[in-house]
């Protein structure tokens, strides 16, 4: 596969996306141009809305689409982005909840290390049910995403929620947990956690000997393992665990940044997303960072596109379905195995 | 209130789409293509279901149902199979298009607030003598006709599964194609059938959400059916006869807060509503490992 999309696939990409939007706001009968306006302005349309609204949606988009791109490259096939956010944003929650302000300066690095750890143990239920019984990763970690829904379900209705009992939700979390903002708009410095994330990610899989591991595991492991000596098993097991703190990482960045608090409809599907995202980036982590933000655009746009032109937002989900489908044809994609055709 | 029955016909009612579902999918992965997509089949199978019911009847919503199910099947099968594009992640696509298209389809004909609409249903028929067993006849034999189909589908796919030719090719082509192909087997048009059957299915099992059990439809009903019922296919080792029990030992699962209830036992509700995917877990960790399945699935 391609390390890098070429420069015209990267022009071509958003471009596609537009066209898609808008042929499919045609064919459900709705005007085409409000609805294609709106998206605009929603998305691209001020520096404010860029930077307070589409850059804000990108961020965990960006973190997810990573933890994907590294799974998917190491052919784990890890749906359970969605999981591992709620888990990290969890833990973060809990912490603030807990701790308080007795953590004083640390309290914001602890909880964004928490969600971290939180979210690589919620991936590494998974990693172990496929080592050790050989249980498939994309039923455990959907599984696990359900299992997820659930627990934060039941935990801002109990042990975690608000003191008044009345609300659904944790409290807000002390100021001391606050990510700082950014240019004095809604973006946070989560926003830049994303971006070094994507590029130390690029640069190890790119450029270090564990990112070497992770590619041949990926590209196929019979030679990885005879060839290369590699311990397939363990490789994919470890990005298996790093795709995971990455999830957790968003969902405690998002809690710190964003949300301040825990609530069931913390994320509006980030982990599935994240799916889209990571493959028009063609599973490259710097790639990654493009693409986040055409999808944070996207849901950006998409829900001004509901409040402005009536179009459902949902109609977002059917144009990542139609991107994927468009960006599958031309090329063969890891784990796909052309020997059987 | 009587806990067991209550138990007993929630557990059958919850396990007939998944049945119908992982029935399908099961003759999917046989032959060796897992479809991730299968909860986007569900969910157009249940819209197609509405429309269907509404502007004619139950049983056309029931052709409509497996009609649609065939369409969103035949997309996954383009990439899946006659391209060979990677199972998962065409998979994912075609769910994520089921559940968008729907929805937005579901809106502009509906309009936002998706105003309850009354489709025409199935309503229970007994089946005469059985349905007087007690305890487990009503509940198993006082069902919509919906559920006798998945029972008869058991032994059916069994037979055909193991006892023909048909059923040896399919399975051939799951453990080893390029040997299936030296037998004279074409793995292509093999996979095709099958994924085109699995959506059937599941657009059948869409349909039986709306046509006998809610009555009308409404945005991401299908709420992670198609996933379970790929976990119901591990879950029951890839053979018909397992894809029926695992779905009614999930059905189980979910029904257990009645059984809970009557007993007097009070737990908070979400965690019920996690138990089964908890349970489904544990299961496939006893059962359902990856050496139980088709050798060549996923490829």
């Amino acid at each position: 596969m391609a390390v890098l999309p070429r420069s015209t696939e990267v022009l071509l990409k958003p471009a596609v996306a537009i066209v898609a939007v808008g042929l499919l706001v045609m064919a459900t009968g709705y005007p085409p141009g409000p609805a294609l306006s709106a998206l605009w302005r929603g998305s691209f349309g001020s520096p404010y809305v860029i930077v307070s609204t589409t850059l804000v949606r990108a961020t965990p988009l960006i973190l997810t689409g990573l933890a994907v791109a590294i799974a998917f490259r190491a052919s784990v096939w890890n749906i359970g982005a969605e999981g591992q956010l709620l888990a990290g944003a969890t833990a973060a929650a809990a912490l603030g909840t807990l701790a308080g302000r007795s953590l004083s300066w640390a309290s914001l690095p602890v909880a964004l290390i928490l969600g971290a750890t939180a979210g690589a143990l919620w991936a590494g239920i998974a990693a172990w049910l496929r080592r050790r019984f050989g249980v498939l990763e994309v039923i455990s970690t959907i599984m696990l995403n359900f299992i997820a829904v659930d627990l934060v379900a039941w935990l801002v209705r109990g042990p975690l929620q608000e003191p008044t009992h009345i609300y659904p939700q944790t409290s807000m979390l002390p100021t001391s947990y606050d990510l700082p903002k950014l240019l004095g708009s809604r973006l946070h410095a989560g926003f830049l956690l994303a971006l070094i994330a994507a590029l130390v990610a690029g640069w190890v899989l790119r450029q270090t000997a564990p990112g070497f591991r992770l590619r041949a595991t990926g590209a196929n492991p019979f030679a990885a393992a005879s060839a290369g000596l590699i311990d397939v098993d363990r490789t994919a097991a470890r990005a298996f665990l790093v795709s995971g703190a990455l999830a957790g990482l968003a969902g405690a960045i998002e809690v710190t940044g964003v949300t301040h608090a825990l609530y069931e409809d913390i994320s509006p599907g980030y982990g599935y997303t994240a799916i889209a995202v990571a493959l028009l980036a063609g599973l490259e982590p710097y790639a990654v960072i493009a693409s986040g933000i055409l999808f944070g655009a996207l849901e950006a746009g998409a829900a001004a596109m509901q409040r402005d032109a009536g179009v459902p937002s949902v109609v977002v989900s059917v144009v990542e379905a139609t991107l994927i489908l468009i960006f599958l044809i031309p090329r063969l994609s890891p784990g796909s195995n052309p020997k059987n055709a | 209130m009587n806990g067991l029955p209550d138990f007993l016909a929630a557990t059958v009612r919850t396990a007939t789409p998944l049945a119908l579902a992982a029935l399908g999918e099961t003759v999917g992965e046989s032959a060796g293509v897992i479809n991730v997509g299968l909860e986007g089949i569900i969910i157009a199978g249940a819209f197609a279901g509405l429309v269907g019911s509404i502007t004619v009847g139950v049983y056309a919503g029931f052709l409509a149902s497996a009609l649609a199910g065939a369409a969103v099947a035949a997309l996954f099968a383009l990439f899946a199979v006659v391209l060979r594009r990677d199972q998962i992640i065409t998979g994912t696509a075609v769910t994520l298009f089921g559940l968008g298209l729907t929805g937005t389809l579901y809106r502009r004909a509906f309009g936002a607030t998706g105003a309850a609409l009354r489709a025409n249903t199935q309503h229970a028929t007994g089946l005469p003598g059985l349905d007087r067993i007690p305890v487990i006849g009503p509940a198993l034999f006082q069902q919509p006709a919906i559920t006798y189909l998945a029972y008869i589908m058991v032994p059916v796919l069994w037979w055909a599964m193991y006892r023909t030719r048909c059923g040896l090719a399919l399975r051939a082509v799951g453990e080893n194609p390029q040997a299936a192909r030296a037998a004279g087997i074409d793995p292509r048009r093999v996979q095709l059938g099958a994924v085109m059957f699995g959506g059937i299915m599941g657009g059948i099992a869409g349909g039986t959400l709306v046509l006998a059990q809610v009555g009308t439809f409404a945005e991401g009903m299908s709420a992670g059916r198609g996933f379970i019922a790929i976990a119901v296919v591990a879950l029951g080792r890839w053979h018909p006869v397992g894809a029926a029990v695992g779905a009614l030992l999930f059905g189980a699962a979910s029904a257990l807060q009645f059984l809970f209830q009557a007993m007097g036992w009070h737990a908070p509700y979400q965690l019920f509503l996690g138990l089964p995917y908890l349970l489904t877990l544990i299961a496939l960790a006893a059962f359902g490992g990856r050496h139980a399945a088709p050798t060549a699935l996923g490829k």
